[in-house]
């Protein structure tokens, strides 16, 4: 079983819900990166998305497009995050990494040899925003063959044959982008998001991550108690912004805000 | 006989390029686009509407003229231009926004956004929106937003909102990237008119058909006013809209030559230009796989060039097929070839060109003298150079 599988599985017999932090790899500098990944971990969380700068992040709202250019700064690429990676499995053998990035840089590596090196850094799940399953059917197999999941976006106006078709692409879980925007844009509507995941669960029997409006413990708790999880992104970026002079202190923002939600999540 | 050519797919592929690379939540929007695009494309009423519009209000047909002084000079080929300067707005780019506005009108949207580079793909929306009454804001690079000032102006007249976008290279990719991101926050009333055939599915395409009136115009023209087809035809290349509509009608004539001239900037070989054709390598970017300019990882790298309307570091995916299957040559002019391109053609035809239609005008300068006298290029004349005054006046040291 994937460790993604084996994740929701053992959250789904205790009754909780995964809490998914999404943090750019390289931002605000390389050397950061790592030991948030274990911090965050220590806080609670489940799964780590962890992105791949790209020079034109088109699906993504100002504090992400800013988390890129700082990490792009110091030529952060696809394969020095795939090294970060790597170092985190040498002590972290159960947390799930998830590499979420758009299809460019995947390109210019090439399919196979990214599926290769996705392999040996022992990475648990891609996911491309701009690559939707009607283009990604040789990176699917390339993926599944090597037992990593591709992970795919659902959207508030995803069809019941959209959804069908990311049932069956994606493995893993499935991403649903709570309201139609770029990272980091207003807050979701509950009721919104509600109904749509009655939609999307009566056509998928794959976990279903909730994420885009997610700022606070609030939020995080309304939201999973509606999804199988949930994903925070631009609201732990933004503590890195605010504190580019003293990156510890952003950690410990980062850890605070990340351990509020566990417990309000957990309650 | 060779088959006819026959591209896209229904996906939008051209080969291995093209296709839909956008974000779920534009899937849809992409989808319904072109659900539209396929059934007016089709409908009588939508196309004699369509015929009325570029007729009565963009001015078309675009004249073909021969520049008989000019060929003289260079002493080879007979020149003709294909005076897309003379439309409305004063550029090819209304070709297409006169099509996909009416596109929007049946599709109820109230609410247009566009990219522009040199502001007049901004300003022939602008110009659209203001006689349909609809809402219309454009995106703009920063830089652009000083260099073709004059634009901004044009377009505010016209009761656009023209956003100076100030990420990234603060060019035409940045924003497209912008546009993006303002489509997928307002996909509901919101239309989005790309100006080139860039873009995901249906866009290289359905930009491509409403730019394809120049080929069509130009063949029948050739034909009527010298009785044959033409040998060469010549295009700049940005995005690739005024080169593909005038290639794409002569495409199954493999007597014509199709040659795309790309911005060197200050020389491909100085890595400094926006020649992704000649210098760059396939990629995905902006919901289409295409040739790109990037470095090793794929990171998406500064383009240059002294006009704003070539640089981008993609390009149409059907001209990547082009290439590839070897139907059309892509060549590169630098900026200082460019310029003296405008030059010649002001002085020796009394026609200002804009700094984009100048690299065409500069690589015809050196194809000319190798053909006959008897042989024919149609040279695309995609945009007038009013809007370059400012860029021009300062390159040589003269306050306006
Ligand atoms: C006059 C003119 N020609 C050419 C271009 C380049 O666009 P395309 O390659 O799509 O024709 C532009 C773009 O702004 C333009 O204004």
């Amino acid at each position: 079983m994937s460790r993604l599988a084996a994740t929701f599985e053992a959250l789904a017999k205790t009754g909780r819900k995964a809490l998914i932090p999404f943090i750019t790899a390289g931002d605000p500098n390389p050397e950061f990166t790592l030991p948030l990944m274990h911090a965050m971990v220590e806080a609670g969380v489940d799964v780590i998305e962890l992105g791949v700068p790209f020079s034109d992040p088109m699906a993504d709202g100002p504090v992400i497009q800013r988390a890129s250019e700082r990490a792009l700064d110091y030529k952060m690429s696809l394969r020095r995050v795939l090294a970060i990676a790597t170092e985190f499995r040498k002590t972290n053998q159960q947390t799930p990494v998830v590499l979420m990035g758009y299809v460019n840089p995947i390109e210019a590596m090439g399919y196979e040899d990214f599926a290769n090196a996705a392999q040996r850094a022992e990475i648990d799940g891609v996911l491309t925003v701009d690559l939707p399953p009607e283009e990604a059917e040789e990176c699917v197999s390339l993926l599944k063959a090597r037992d990593i999941d591709p992970i795919f976006l659902l959207a508030p106006n995803s069809t019941d044959e959209r959804i069908k078709k990311m049932d069956v692409a994606g493995s893993g879980y499935l991403y649903y982008v709570s309201l139609k925007g770029v990272t980091g844009a207003g807050h979701l509507n509950v009721a919104d998001v509600e109904a749509k995941l009655k939609q999307i669960k009566t056509n998928t029997r794959l976990p279903v991550a909730v994420g885009f409006g997610v700022k606070d413990a609030q939020t995080a708790k309304t939201v999973a108690s509606l999804g199988d999880g949930v994903v925070v992104g631009s609201a732990l970026i933004s503590k890195i912004e605010a504190n580019l002079g003293d990156p510890e202190r952003a950690k410990r923002e980062i850890v605070d805000l990340l351990v509020a939600m566990r417990q309000a999540m957990d309650n | 006989m060779t088959e006819k050519y026959n591209m896209p797919d229904e996906r939008g592929h051209f080969g291995p390029y093209g296709g839909m690379f956008v974000g779920e939540t534009l899937m849809l929007p992409i989808q319904e686009l072109n659900a539209a695009y396929q059934q007016y494309l089709k409908d009588p009423e939508f196309i004699a509407e369509l015929d009325a519009d570029l007729t009565h209000y963009v001015g078309r047909p675009s004249p073909l003229y021969h520049a008989e002084r000019w060929s003289r000079e260079l002493g080879g080929a007979q020149i003709y231009l294909k005076r897309e300067d003379l439309n409305h707005t004063g550029a090819h780019k209304i070709n297409n926004t006169v099509g996909q506005a009416l596109l929007a009108k049946r599709m109820g949207k109230t609410r247009i956004i566009a990219e522009t580079g040199a502001g007049q793909h901004g300003v022939a929306t602008a110009t659209v929106a203001a006689r349909l009454g609809l809402e219309c804001v454009i995106y703009m690079g920063a830089v652009d937003v000083v260099r073709q000032s004059l634009n901004v102006y044009r377009m505010k007249l016209l009761g656009a909102t023209v956003v100076p976008v100030e990420s990234g290279s603060k060019t035409l990719k940045d924003a497209l990237n912008e546009a993006l991101r303002d489509w997928v926050t307002n996909v509901d009333n919101t239309f989005y008119i790309i100006g080139t055939v860039a873009g995901p599915h249906p866009y290289p395409a359905m930009v491509r058909d409403f730019q394809a009136i120049i080929g069509r115009e130009a063949k029948q023209q050739c034909l009527n006013q010298v009785g044959r087809l033409p040998d060469a035809l010549v295009a700049c290349v940005g995005g690739g809209s005024n080169a593909i509509g005038l290639f794409y009608p002569f495409i199954d004539d493999h007597s014509v030559k199709m040659i795309g001239v790309e911005a060197a900037g200050d020389g491909v070989e100085t890595g400094r230009h926006s020649a992704p054709l000649c210098a760059g390598r396939p990629g995905v970017l902006h919901g289409n796989r295409t040739y790109l300019m990037e470095d090793d990882d794929g990171e998406i790298i500064e383009t240059h060039s002294i006009s704003a309307g070539l640089d981008y570091p993609g390009v149409g995916p059907e001209h990547a097929w082009l290439k590839d299957t070897g139907r059309a040559e892509y060549v590169n002019i630098t900026d200082t070839e460019a310029l003296e391109g405008f030059h010649a053609l002001t002085r020796m035809e009394g026609i200002i060109p804009a700094l984009e239609s100048s690299h065409a005008m500069a690589y015809t300068m050196k194809l000319a003298p190798t053909m006959k006298k008897d042989e024919i290029i149609i040279v695309c004349l995609s945009g007038r150079g009013d809007k370059d005054m400012q860029t021009m006046a300062q390159r040589e040291g003269i306050e306006l």
